[in-house]
C-alpha cells in the first residue's frame, strides 16, 4: 500500500506505525527523557514514541509541545517521523530548532486523519521524502 | 489536501538577515521564523514593538544547548523583551526541590536568556509588571494566559507561539501574519450570554475562573463575545478568566463586550456583525464546569494540607487582599503564593513581615506547577486558581479542590476544608 502526504518537513525514515486516533499534547503528555506516553486519556499510553511512524489525528495545543519534542530528539527518544492531521507550527517548531543544533530530525508530514486509518499500528512502513509513505 | 493560501513575500532587510547580514543568531532565527511562516501559509513577516519569552522554562538540556547558541551567535533581542517564569526561585534559594544536573542546566537556561538582551522578570503576568503593548500593536508572546490576557484586555495582536520561535521572533523583530496578528481572526463567532444569570453568582470572585474554565472546553479555539457583564470588570478577574480559559481550551482571544478595548459593542465584536451562534449560560453549567476544577471530591471539614495560589503571578493587589483575609491569623498548612519580583519589590516591610507571620511561603520566579516545590506527589492542594486547578494533578500528582481566595484562607487557617457555597447550591 502506498498513502501520499504531503511533506511539511521533508526527510525519509522507516519504523513501525504508531496510530493515536485521540489529541495529545506532548507537554504534560509524553515523558521527555524516554519518549513513554503519560497522558492517560491518550489511546498510546504507556507506549513510547521512540522510532516510531507517530500518526496524530489531533494534538492539544500546549505551546511548550516543541519544547518536549526538542528533548525528545536531543535524547534519541524521538519518532523515526511525525503525520499529523492538521498543519501544526508548535511541533515544527521543535524539529527546526533541533536541525539548528546539528541533530538529524524526523520528517514532518501531512495526511487527513481518514488515511491515517489506512495505517493500524504495528505495521512497519517506508517514509520517503516526496511525502509517500509505503508499507514493506 | 491544502495546500498553503499565500506565498511568503520578504522585505530587504529581512533577506539580508536571512543571508547572514544581521549576525550569525538574527539569520538562524530568521531561518526557524521564515519555515515557520511558510508551513502556515503567511503572506508576509510583520514587525513586532515586543515579545514575551516562554521558551526560557528548563524542560531538558535541548533548550540549554540552543538558547546558548544563540549566545555564542551573538545574539541580542531586537525589542523590548520580558521572560516568563523560569525553573528556579532565584530569590529563595532552596525553595525549588531541582538538583545536580537539572538545577545546573536551569541556571545555565537563565543566564542564557538573560545575557540574549532579555529582561529578567520571570513572570507569566508580564503585562502586570509594566510590559504592556498598545492596542493594535503587533507582538511575539509566549505562556498562554499572557498571550490571552494581551489579545483580550490590552488588544495587542499575538499569535500563539510555539516553545524558541517566541526569542526567534524576538531577536529579528518580526512574527509571522498569521493567527490573531490578522483582523479576521479577531472577530467573535460565538455571542456567550452571562445576562440570565443570577447577581450573586456574577459578583462572586470564582465566577471568573469557573467562567474561564467553561469557556475553554466549550469553545475551544473559537473567539468568544461575552455579554451580560459589567462595563467595569478589575483586571485581576480578567487575568484569572483568560488563563482559565487558556489552560482548558486553545483559547487566545475573548471579548467582553461593552468592557474589552475591541468590543465597545456587540456587532464591532464580530467584525461587522453579530456572531450567529449563542448561547445562554445557566447556573448549571457553571455549577458543572466548577466541579471540574476539584479532582477530589471533599466534604465540607476534610482535611487540606496546603494552599497555592498565584497563577498567574499575583499582582500587588491580590497579595493586600490575602493579607485583608488572613486579618493577622496564621495558616496551619503549607501555604505557598507565587508572584513576581516586580510584586516582591514592591511589597512593603510591614507587608512582608505579615505574610511571614502567617505562615505565607512566597515563591518568585517561578509556581508550583512547572517545576518540583512540593515535598512528594500525595496530598490535597486548595486553590483559587483555574489554572493551578487544571495543572495540579498532571503536573505534581497531587489533588486539587478549588474555591475562592477567601475559602483558600478559611481552609488555611481552620487546616480542613470550609467553602462558602451559598452563591453555587
Amino acid at each position: 500500500m502506498e498513502l501520499r502526504a504531503r511533506p511539511l518537513l521533508p526527510g525519509s525514515a522507516r519504523g513501525d506505525v504508531l496510530r493515536l486516533a485521540r489529541p495529545l499534547s506532548f507537554w504534560g503528555g509524553v515523558d521527555p527523557r524516554t519518549g513513554v506516553v503519560t497522558d492517560p486519556g491518550s489511546d498510546g499510553h504507556g507506549v513510547s514514541l521512540a522510532d516510531r511512524v507517530v500518526l496524530l489525528a489531533a494534538t492539544r495545543g500546549s505551546s511548550s509541545s516543541s519544547a518536549i519534542l526538542l528533548e525528545l530528539i536531543v535524547a534519541g527518544r524521538a519518532p523515526a517521523a511525525l503525520v499529523l492531521a492538521e498543519i501544526d507550527a508548535i511541533l515544527a517548531v521543535g524539529i527546526l530548532v533541533a536541525r539548528e543544533l546539528g541533530r538529524s530530525t524526523p520528517p514532518l508530514l501531512l495526511l487527513p486523519a481518514a488515511d491515517q486509518a489506512r495505517l493500524e499500528t504495528g505495521i512497519p512502513v517506508a517514509v520517503n521524502a516526496d511525502g509517500s509513505i509505503v508499507t514493506v | 489536501m491544502p495546500e498553503p493560501v499565500a506565498t511568503l513575500r520578504l522585505g530587504d532587510d529581512e533577506r539580508a538577515m536571512l543571508a547572514g547580514g544581521r549576525g550569525a543568531a538574527a539569520q538562524r532565527a530568521m531561518r526557524i521564523v521564515v519555515d515557520a511562516a511558510r508551513l502556515l501559509g503567511a503572506d508576509r513577516l510583520v514587525e513586532i514593538a515586543s515579545a514575551h519569552i516562554d521558551g526560557c522554562l528548563y524542560h531538558g538540556d535541548g533548550g540549554v544547548l540552543f538558547a546558548e547558541l544563540l549566545v555564542a551567535d551573538g545574539g541580542r533581542v531586537a525589542v523590548p523583551t520580558t521572560l516568563n517564569v523560569g525553573a528556579l526561585d532565584l530569590v529563595h534559594h532552596g525553595r525549588v526541590r531541582l538538583t545536580g544536573h537539572e538545577a545546573a542546566m536551569a541556571a545555565r537556561m537563565t543566564r542564557a536568556y538573560e545575557a540574549l538582551g532579555c529582561r529578567p522578570s520571570w513572570t507569566c503576568a508580564p503585562y502586570q509588571a509594566g510590559h504592556r503593548p498598545a492596542l493594535g500593536q503587533h507582538v511575539a508572546w509566549g505562556e498562554s494566559n499572557a498571550i490571552v490576557f494581551c489579545n483580550s484586555v490590552l488588544g495587542a495582536r499575538t499569535a500563539r507561539y510555539g516553545d524558541f520561535l517566541d526569542i526567534c521572533c524576538a531577536l529579528i523583530g518580526r512574527a509571522p501574519n498569521v493567527g490573531l496578528h490578522r483582523d479576521e481572526a479577531r472577530r467573535a463567532t460565538v455571542t456567550i450570554d452571562a445576562g440570565g444569570l443570577p447577581r450573586a453568582l456574577v459578583e462572586d470572585e470564582a465566577f471568573y475562573p469557573v467562567l474561564g474554565a467553561w469557556l475553554g472546553r466549550e469553545t475551544g479555539g473559537a473567539v468568544a463575545a461575552i455579554v451580560g457583564l459589567p462595563p467595569r470588570i478589575e483586571e485581576d478577574r480578567l487575568k484569572a478568566l483568560g488563563a482559565a480559559a487558556a489552560s482548558t481550551g486553545a483559547v487566545g482571544l475573548f471579548h467582553v463586550v461593552g468592557c474589552t478595548p475591541e468590543a465597545p459593542d456587540l456587532a464591532t465584536a464580530g467584525g461587522g456583525a453579530e456572531p450567529r451562534a449563542r448561547v445562554a449560560l445557566t447556573t448549571a453549567m457553571l455549577r458543572g464546569a466548577r466541579a471540574t476544577l476539584s479532582t477530589h471530591p471533599l466534604d465540607e471539614g476534610a482535611a487540606i494540607d496546603a494552599v497555592a495560589i498565584g497563577s498567574p503571578h499575583l499582582s500587588h493587589d491580590e497579595i493586600q487582599r490575602l493579607l485583608g483575609l488572613l486579618a493577622g491569623r496564621r495558616s496551619r498548612v503549607t501555604f505557598y503564593a507565587c508572584t513576581g519580583r516586580h510584586v516582591l519589590d514592591a511589597l512593603s516591610g510591614s507587608e512582608v513581615a505579615a505574610l511571614a507571620a502567617a505562615g505565607i511561603d512566597l515563591v518568585v520566579d517561578t509556581c508550583v506547577v512547572v517545576t518540583p516545590i512540593f515535598a512528594d506527589g500525595r496530598g490535597v492542594v486548595m486553590t483559587n486558581s483555574g489554572k493551578f486547578a487544571h495543572y495540579m494533578k498532571p503536573n505534581t500528582g497531587r489533588d486539587v479542590v478549588f474555591g475562592t481566595l477567601a475559602d483558600c484562607v478559611e481552609s488555611a487557617v481552620a487546616g480542613r476544608l470550609v467553602r462558602d457555597e451559598r452563591t453555587w447550591s
